[in-house]
């Protein structure tokens, strides 16, 4: 009996609302782990402000997130993917092929990724040659030869650095933090290296798997994808080092302290001005054939695009994103609201 | 001739060993509820803060100038309260020290301001003053979470931000009070709005979802296989595959609404509906299991005796079996929803992870989770989400001793003795 009242109510719910839900009236934003926080705020904001209903954002990743708004165009994808890098030649290429054709590119800002220890202990500094050296798999020798690394001590690499283990709490592959850090630290670092350099010349594999291959005998530990969880086990490891995103230093400044790279620490103006060597710029996408048939997407680019929300002193800024210069803002802000398409 | 009289040195070692084992027993109990209590008390405590709000009194003008009586809606709010609080803290004068200032209160407050105007059309006309929910930063350092002793430049707030909250304490313009938003509202960027409804209605849509179809089916299963189904090689074959199905991990589950509900039949994305089922794939062998062992405890006494009576089979099931297995049933559902209620993974793959503010009103529409609301605020940068966190591990704790209280009542009003 209380079965079947239950199962009739449960039908009796899904008939009333099945109704008007053909016409889709929200929404519908995916990607990125990193953008998430700032594209949920923009979404409640803008819920709140407009009798628009408030978009419903995911968060599956970079990559994930533009797999399923290149999948086609229709009611049941995506109207806004959000990323963390820019989209790929080999993404537009998928994208088109599925009749997604007209994309908006969307820069909302930068992100720092930080190396970070325990207040605990003294504040790194650190040249991305020598965080190359702690962390790849293969270090590059004098003459052209490569060796597996033997560094576990970080003055052993350079001895003005501290006599400590060296032991790196970071994120695993899937993420786009690693993927960013791979490219900006480890390979800047790489790259240091003159025969290196030339190497990317004349054999780009053999350059790519040296300067992107982090070291896997333990001495850099994959803690997740969780920055809060990194954050905790610096503050009971004095000795360890962490890599996450600015936001999450920028929350446990009482805690944690960022090392300076390349004599730049990371810091709000020095990541904006672009002097920290590890920032990345941090992006949306936008289907324009789904503008105009998803109320609100236009409405929606002009909240994220106002300078209350990505502004220098926005409500996106006190959420951790660092802004674009005004002129980048500008030229922005005219290129997604005027919906110009994406080229590559 | 062995003597029964004396005891023995064998039996000596044999009620030792006995003692022993007795022991080994007590130990194991009482590590497991060491863990629990540890687990539960630092839940609760961590968990304790979320229930409580801070709120701000400040005195805004709204006069006719800056609120239209006869368009109120129309009205800056935002600007309204930022000028309240430049006039109730007047040396804030450079930019910075206001956006310091501003940030006393949370950023809803422009919309606090408008619903209480709105609400209190007969206030407009002079200087009001009204309740701010105070911002998250504010609220942890009354808590205590935040330590104000350390250097200035190691914490969110400043000495300067520290001297308003204690201006504004000193003169009784703070009040604390339970949380009661964290119960009425849906997830939001700022913790101190978060709340937990959207996915605590979530939750017990997909479950509803989960329960009208795995029930029924399970049951019916359950029911052919033990009472009607051919003993061959092709029922043996069945149940060592529900056998199987009972362990495969439920991220497969997920990966195989995607392809079948979602892409195949065109289903909602981030539906309980879509959710439930997937779920109910995954608690379908423990229904089914759990009903057969039931359904086999019952004496065939019984069913002879119907059978004897001139019952059909489908009768005797039905009328005489059934029923006398059912609270063992239902200790079967309930097992297999409380694992539907606590799993992220299969939702993940069908777009459940999200951040949603409205509450759903039907399995059709946009839904969250309580796991996964848990999984999303332990993942985010805000100090406050913290507690907020563990907040929303004691309320899926509840969720779940409901259900087992209520497993319980049914259990009791349906049991039947012999």
């Amino acid at each position: 009996m209380f079965t079947k009242t239950l199962c009739v109510s449960a039908i009796a719910l899904a008939t009333a609302a099945a109704a008007p839900a053909f016409a889709r009236d929200q929404i519908k934003i995916v990607g990125s782990s990193t953008v998430f926080p700032f594209s949920t705020t923009v979404a409640e904001r803008f819920g709140k402000s407009t009798e628009f209903k408030t978009p419903v954002v995911e968060s599956t990743g970079s990559g994930g997130g533009l797999k399923l708004f290149c999948a086609g165009v229709g009611e049941d994808t995506p109207d806004i993917t959000n990323a963390s890098r820019r989209i790929k030649e080999s993404e537009v290429k998928t994208c088109a092929e599925n009749g997604v054709t007209d994309i908006v590119e969307a820069k909302i800002g930068y992100d720092g990724i930080v190396l970070a220890n325990s207040k605990e202990s003294d504040q790194l500094s650190i040249s991305l040659g020598d965080l190359f050296m702690a962390l790849a798999k293969d270090v590059p020798g004098e003459a052209g030869e490569t060796t597996p690394n033997p560094y576990t001590m970080w003055n052993e690499i350079n001895p003005e650095l501290p006599a400590v283990k060296i032991e790196v709490l970071g994120p695993p592959p899937t993420s786009g933090t690693r993927d960013a850090f791979v490219e900006l630290a480890m390979e800047g670092g790489c790259k240091t290296v003159d025969w290196v350099k030339d190497l990317k010349k004349t054999d780009s594999d053999a350059y790519k798997t040296l300067c992107h291959t982090i070291r896997e005998d333990g001495a850099y530990v994959e803690a997740g994808e969780n920055d809060n969880l990194i954050v905790q086990k610096l503050q009971a490891n004095p000795d360890a080092f962490g890599i996450f995103g600015y936001s999450f230093l920028e929350q446990n400044s009482d805690a944690v302290q960022g090392a300076m790279i390349n004599g730049v620490a990371p810091e709000f103006e020095l990541i904006a001005e672009g002097d920290y060597p590890v920032s990345r710029s941090l992006y949306f996408y936008v289907k324009k054939a789904h503008v105009g048939e998803v109320p609100g997407i236009e409405q929606f680019l002009a909240e994220f695009t106002s300078e209350d929300a990505w502004g220098e002193e926005g409500y996106l800024a006190d959420k951790g994103l660092i802004p674009m210069t005004d002129a980048e803002r500008e030229e922005g802000a005219k290129a997604i609201n005027g919906l110009m398409n994406l080229s590559m | 001739m062995t003597d029964f009289i004396t005891p023995s040195s064998q039996l000596k070692t044999r009620k030792s060993a006995e003692k022993r084992f007795q022991w080994y027993g007590r130990g194991a109990i009482i590590a497991s509820l060491v863990f629990l209590v540890v687990m539960v008390g630092s839940i609760l405590y961590k968990g304790s803060g979320a229930f409580t709000t801070t709120d701000v009194a400040i005195v805004v003008d709204l006069g006719p100038e800056a609120v239209d009586p006869a368009n109120p809606q129309d009205a800056r709010f935002e600007k309204i309260v930022k000028d309240a609080l430049k006039a109730r803290f007047p040396e804030a004068t450079k930019r910075a020290d206001r956006r310091k200032l501003y940030g006393l209160v949370s950023n809803d407050a422009g919309f606090e301001l408008e619903r209480f105007v709105l609400a209190n059309p007969d206030k407009l006309g002079g200087e009001v003053r009204v309740w701010f929910r105070a911002s998250d930063d504010f609220d942890i350092l009354l808590k205590g979470t935040v330590d104000r002793t350390v250097d200035e430049s190691e914490r969110r707030l400043s000495d300067q931000e520290i001297g308003w909250i204690d201006t504004l304490l000193a003169d009784g313009d703070v009040k604390r009070g339970f949380n009661w938003s964290f119960f009425t509202n849906g997830d939001s960027r700022e913790p101190e709005l978060a709340g937990i409804l959207s996915a605590l209605v979530g939750s017990a849509l997909t479950l509803l979802v989960c329960f009208c179809f795995s029930f029924p089916v399970g049951i019916l299963a359950a029911i052919y296989l033990e009472e009607f189904a051919p003993k061959n090689r092709f029922s043996d074959i069945i149940e060592v595959n529900i056998n199987n199905l009972a362990a495969v991990p439920s991220i497969v589950f997920g990966l195989l609404g995607l392809s079948m509900l979602l892409n195949t039949f065109g289903m909602p994305r981030s539906s309980p509906l879509v959710g439930g089922l997937v779920l109910s794939l995954m608690t379908l062998p423990t229904i089914i299991i759990a009903a057969r062992a039931s359904l086999r405890a019952v004496p065939p006494s019984i069913r002879e005796a119907a059978l004897g009576m001139g019952a059909s089979p489908v009768q005797a099931t039905f009328h005489h079996v059934a029923p006398l297995a059912l609270p063992g049933i239902m200790t079967g559902t309930i097992v297999g929803m409380a694992q539907a209620l606590g799993e992220t993974a299969p939702l993940l793959m069908i777009g459940m992870v999200a951040f949603i503010v409205d509450v759903p009103q039907s399995i059709l529409e946009p839904a969250t989770a309580l796991p996964v609301q848990i999984f999303l605020w332990a993942d985010a940068p805000e100090r406050a989400f913290l507690e907020k966190t563990s907040a929303a591990i004691i309320v899926l704790l509840l969720f779940l001793i409901t259900m087992n209280l209520l497993a319980i009542v049914l259990r009791r009003r349906f049991e039947k003795r012999f």
